[in-house]
């Protein structure tokens, strides 16, 4: 068996282990649905609320697109700012990191009170996920060849052409690597905020799904949206991580290292 | 070998300290004749790459001055690094490309040039290959064909050989010395290598170890460059001279390293 086959069988093969596994012990110990609903209920209240879900898939996948196009544009935007003045870098850095090192759990019900709820749920997805754009971009605008640097100064390359010819050309790894860790960020950031707003008693994705399924005791619904999330979240990565190598096969080492 | 002697580039009692209060070279006095093939000979850390640099204006000197011939406005250099120091985004067209552009070249129009002198290099049906499909010696080519295309009046070149194999090294410097005669350019080669200075230059210049300064000057008189001079009894005879040059510019009580 090839290692591509193998890549793919495994993890399919722990996972339906682990689906007869938990069939098995619903059925076994007899576990009220209200407790643990078997895998086969799960897959048919998936079916059955599917327009609900939908509507909140939708809801909660839009402000996660929207939180991580804010972090891209924000990230990559403070990040040549930073690289452009020392003195915008010294002021604004410590508190890019302060926001980051903050919890967001405990920055949204604060959010939550200020702004709308949209707009907060959007403003806890892009707080998550921008640093990582910000601080990978930093290093990658910051590690550009210095001989190469040398040469534009010898062509008298203006700082314009030494921005976008020389120093965002060579920061895209690092900047696709950022944008990666930003996707599911946004995610989580968009289903914290779901959530506080959720025992705010207002508001529509799915995280909100969750919590009111929990109070309910609607448990097969909370797996089925629990699914949902996490089908989110890997569609992201893969997509992200599919831009990164389109983008960096024809050059890249990281790229060119997978193909082979 | 019948140049004008006028220089076109001179170096008056350069010197240059580091901040960390290093002097890497300490009243450099170094004229480039127009059209030679110059070689900075010396051992390593002894501030001939910093001279280079300070002619490229990549550097400045701490002391002394640095005259061009027609002023500073048009020095017309092409630079070539140790590593070929190519963007790696962008293919062997575009990183030939890049002098013109930062000119404010327009591309379409520049393409006949381009391609023009990646054939001088024998490259021109890689012009669309990345450099990482490329071998060193290839991606020294490209470098070698970004600085030519300017039409730079000096060429310098910093050791610009010293990471490629034997067998690509003498291509390429054969290679070097016909497109030197061709192009009729200034070439200032800085190396470590006795035998690649002894081959390639009119005229070596062998400097002491830091702080760096001229030890001795060495005239190559060779009609030819090519294999049948790297055999003869001339060329090992210049190779004797040039290390013992080197030799005693080592020795020279000049200062703590070398």
């Amino acid at each position: 068996m090839n290692e591509r086959m193998l890549r793919i069988l495994a993890p399919a093969a722990v996972l339906a282990l682990g689906v007869m596994a938990w069939d098995l012990v619903v059925r076994v110990n007899g576990i009220p649905p209200y407790i643990l609903p078997s895998p086969g209920l799960v897959m048919r209240t998936l079916v059955a609320d599917w327009s609900i879900l939908w509507s909140s898939l939708l809801a909660t996948l839009t402000t996660t697109v929207e939180g991580l196009l804010l972090a891209v544009v924000g990230g990559i935007g403070l990040a040549v700012l930073f690289n452009q003045s020392r003195l915008v870098e010294h002021s604004l850095y410590p508190y890019a990191v302060i926001l980051q090192v903050t919890p967001v759990v405990a920055i949204a019900p604060l959010l939550l009170i200020y702004l709308p709820q949209q707009a907060a749920v959007l403003a806890c997805a892009w707080i998550v996920a921008f640093f990582p754009v910000l601080a990978n971009t930093t290093l990658g605008l910051n590690s550009v060849d210095h001989n190469l640097a040398d040469l534009f100064r010898l062509y008298g390359a203006s700082r314009w052409q030494v921005l976008w010819e020389l120093k965002l050309p060579a920061a895209q790894p690092q900047m696709l690597a950022g944008i990666r860790i930003a996707g599911g960020l946004s995610l989580i950031g968009a289903v914290v905020a779901e959530i506080a707003a959720g025992s705010a008693g207002a508001g529509s994705g799915l995280a909100y799904r969750i919590a009111e399924s929990g109070y309910r005791l609607n448990i097969p619904r909370m797996f089925a949206a629990l699914i949902l999330l996490s089908v989110t979240g890997i569609v992201i990565f893969f997509a992200l991580s599919l831009l990164s190598h389109l983008l960096l096969r024809r050059w890249h080492e990281s790229a060119v290292a997978a193909e082979r | 070998m019948g140049h004008p002697t006028t220089p076109v580039v001179s170096l008056r009692g350069v010197g240059k300290a580091f901040g960390t209060g290093t002097l890497a070279l300490d009243r450099l006095d170094l004229d480039v004749r127009t059209g030679e093939f110059l070689s900075l000979l010396g051992p390593s850390g002894c501030g001939k790459s910093t001279a280079l640099r300070i002619i490229a204006g990549l550097s400045e000197p701490s002391r002394g001055s640095v005259t061009w011939q027609g002023g500073d406005a048009r020095r017309g250099i092409g630079f070539v690094f140790q590593e070929p120091t190519l963007m790696p985004w962008a293919t062997v067209l575009d990183n030939v490309f890049l002098p013109l552009k930062l000119g404010g070249a327009d591309r379409a129009a520049e393409i006949p040039r381009v391609m023009d002198t990646l054939s001088r290099v024998g490259l021109a049906e890689f012009a669309q290959a990345y450099p990482r499909e490329l071998s060193g010696g290839m991606r020294m080519r490209v470098s070698i064909a970004r600085a030519l295309v300017t039409a730079p009046r000096v060429l310098l070149m910093d050791e610009p050989f010293a990471a490629l194999d034997e067998i690509t090294r003498f291509k390429l410097n054969d290679d070097l010395v016909a497109l030197w005669r061709e192009l009729g350019m200034t070439v200032v080669f800085v190396t470590h290598s006795v035998f690649e200075s002894v081959y390639l230059s009119e005229r070596i210049v062998v400097m002491t170890g830091r702080p760096g300064r001229v030890s001795s000057e060495l005239a190559i008189e060779a009609p030819n460059r090519d294999a049948r001079f790297r055999t003869s009894a001339e060329y090992a005879a210049y190779c004797r001279l040039a290390s013992d040059a080197l030799a005693s510019a080592m020795r020279a009580p000049q200062g703590a390293a070398a």
